[in-house]
């Protein structure tokens, strides 16, 4: 029974090595498999399987014209565009409000209290599809009429994204120690100061756990961008999702276009990571 | 008597702070400056939003009404408070102490009444008008769409897909979550961060992956798809596998892909459960011999079960409302339609919302008992606070 200890004094365990090797091998197989498609040229894509190309590097044919194509011919560059500006307002925006909320729900007492905030629980769950028709008439023609445009979907987004943001951040408020506010109250603060002072930098991890996941859940939407913006405005996810409708002509750009619409988020995700884990496991959950 | 009115001041004024009557009465220039100030500021930022949505063109660029929209919101957003809080100050002490929370959760509530409360109760009352909710049709809607086979499907599909993906995505993550944890520190990151990086991949994009995977090639030609690379390598004949509904072939394959989507989400939030359990009680069940299978399932199971819950709940939240991967790759052919789906063609391809939105009513009743579950669990949890 001489199983080899690892650095930190626990036996290693091969069961575990190759079960896992196995998991993140099929776990990781199926972007590779579009990663190396996209680099490679029509023909070769159409003629072999992505892993022929991979055992033999040099025999065969690479190129980075899909990339070009499907930036400039397919017109993905406009819809990457698009989704930075819609993505980074619709992040921003329902924080600040969510933030007071939380503060009021975590420190303040006052009648129906409870009942605002299980509302705001009951909602998280309710599925967004309710609001398109009513929405579509209050934001269209038939209302306000600025349906198409970004402001139509960051208000949606800030909308949709407020009950999260409060409940993450009033989650994580309640952790943070009550003497601070009660010790800045006798100081002679009001709730506004006390709020901007302390309790919001304070807040800090939980407001970027809460941006990550907000910022990924609109980059990546496709629902909301397809119903309230018009072609010109609309995210790099609807112009990938109308290219996969696309069949023969123009499918090598299909790959390099997915790539393309998945980067920004894959970078935010990596950067930010530590941040959503540490929001996600103190209680931080999307309905 | 006037020595007892004299005692009582001093002790009034000393619970009352320094200058007790300026808390008792009304500031008029506080509450004046506070009203002007709300006023301005919803007024300009309902104009500047307003402007971003009649008048692009009056901006330049897109970046430029992108940074205008953060400024706008953010510092729209603060200014509206400071007013607001200013306006409650105003007021005399006793009325502000009451008002002041509900200042601070008002706009929050308004845009949460605004986007899905009310859009709620209009869908209730859409969901028995007609196409364009001009008219009232009664019940017509329901009964078209209770009379279609095609609601029924996606109804039984529906069904399946909350049979099997969050109970496959909970196994996943557990076993991922406790496997990963007998590794090393530096193979357990790796292991995590790999299995883990699906979440930020948009279903559209996850979609795009995988009909690479299920990618079809006439027999005789190579296939290019791994499956049907690996199913003609062990002799069959090349499938196109989203057509093929024997035995709810397709949707399953469909289910895959959300599986592997969610699957990294579970084991993040099961992972940080399992290394809250404490060592000690793993230690007793193995000096008392129990083997390491009877350690998972008797120890550390129980002592998780409220974080695997959780998991299960959110996991089936959302594939109540699986849309986008079943949109893309097949759009509902081949008996592979859902809720979700049939909702969006009747709302965008078909224009016919008195049927969307009775097929969104059909979800909201589905949701209820959630929306129960998750209000019992939180007063639980708040409980055990």
């Amino acid at each position: 029974m001489s199983r080899s200890l690892m650095k930190d004094g626990r036996p290693r365990s091969p069961f575990s090595i190759v079960t896992m090797t196995i998991l993140v091998i099929l776990w990781t197989i199926p972007t590779l498999g579009l990663l190396v498609t996209s680099f490679r040229t029509r023909d070769d894509a159409a003629g072999s399987g992505w892993w022929t190309a991979l055992f033999n590097p040099f025999g065969a044919s690479w190129t980075t014209s899909n990339y070009a194509g499907a930036w400039t011919g397919s017109d993905l560059s406009s819809g990457f565009i698009n989704s930075i500006v819609v993505a980074i307002p619709a992040t921003v925006i329902p924080i600040m409000f969510a933030a007071f909320a939380a503060y009021a729900f975590t420190f303040m007492e006052f009648p129906f209290k409870e009942f605002f905030f299980l509302l705001i629980i009951a909602v998280m769950v309710v599925p967004i599809q309710v609001a398109f028709q009513p929405m579509l008439n209050v934001l269209g023609p038939r209302g306000l009429g600025i349906s198409g445009q970004y402001i139509a979907v960051w208000l949606l987004h800030t909308g949709f994204g407020m009950p999260l943001c409060i409940y993450v951040l009033r989650n994580y408020m309640s952790t943070l120690p009550r003497s601070v506010v009660e010790s800045a109250k006798i100081d002679g603060c009001s709730h506004f100061q006390t709020f901007w002072r302390l309790v919001a930098p304070m807040s800090i991890p939980a407001i970027a756990a809460f941006a990550t996941l907000q910022f990924l859940w609109v980059w990546n939407d496709l629902l909301i961008a397809k119903l309230f913006l018009k072609s010109e405005n609309t995210t790099v996810i609807v112009k990938l999702q109308q290219l996969l409708g696309t069949q023969g002509q123009g499918q090598e750009l299909l790959t390099a276009g997915a790539f393309i619409s998945i980067i920004i988020p894959m970078i935010v995700f990596v950067t930010l990571q530590r941040f959503m884990i540490r929001g996600m496991t103190s209680g931080a959950v999307k309905g | 008597m006037t020595a007892d009115t004299s005692a009582a001041a001093p002790r009034q004024r000393l619970r009352a702070g320094d200058d007790p009557d300026a808390h008792l009465r009304t500031n008029p220039a506080k509450v004046a400056i506070g009203i002007v100030g709300m006023v301005v500021v919803v007024w300009g930022l309902a104009n500047l939003f307003l402007a971003f949505g009649y008048y692009p063109q009056w901006f330049g660029n897109k970046f430029v009404i992108g940074v205008l929209a953060i400024v706008g919101g953010v510092g729209g957003a603060a200014l509206l408070f400071y007013f607001l809080n200013m306006f409650v100050e105003g007021l005399p002490r006793r009325l502000s102490e009451g008002l002041i929370p509900y200042a601070f959760i008002l706009p929050g509530l308004l845009l949460v009444g605004l986007m899905l409360i009310y859009p709620t109760f209009q869908t209730i009352n859409y969901s028995f008008a007609n196409a364009d909710s001009t008219a009232y049709v009664g019940l017509q809607n329901y009964k078209t769409i209770f009379g279609s086979s095609e609601f029924w499907q996606s109804i039984v599909n529906n069904i399946l897909w909350l049979l099997i993906v969050p109970a496959l995505v909970v196994a996943f993550g557990v076993i991922v979550a406790v496997l990963a944890d007998k590794l090393s520190a530096t193979g357990e990151k790796v292991a995590k961060s790999l299995i883990f990086l699906p979440m930020a991949i948009s279903a559209v994009g996850a979609s795009a992956i995988w009909l690479l995977v299920y990618a079809y090639n006439n027999p005789g030609q190579a296939q290019t798809g791994l499956l049907n690379a690996i199913w003609t390598g062990l002799g069959g004949d090349p499938q196109t596998w989203l057509a093929l509904d024997t035995a709810k072939l397709n949707s399953i394959l469909l289910m895959v892909i959300l599986i592997w989507l969610q699957a990294g989400f579970a084991m993040v939030l099961l992972s940080s459960a399992i290394k809250g359990v404490p060592e000690d009680t793993i230690e007793a069940a193995r000096i008392d011999g129990a083997g390491e299978l009877q350690i998972f399932w008797q120890v550390v199971i129980p002592q998780i079960k409220g974080t695997i819950i959780t998991v299960f709940v959110t996991v089936f939240i959302t594939v109540l409302k699986v849309f986008d991967i079943v949109y893309v790759t097949t759009n509902g052919a081949y008996g592979t339609n859902v809720i979700a789906n049939l909702f969006f063609n009747k709302l965008f391809a078909a224009s016919e919302a008195g049927q969307a939105t009775a097929i969104v009513v059909v979800l909201l009743i589905a949701v209820i008992p959630l929306i129960w579950y998750q209000i019992k669990h939180f007063r639980d949890e708040e409980a055990g606070r």
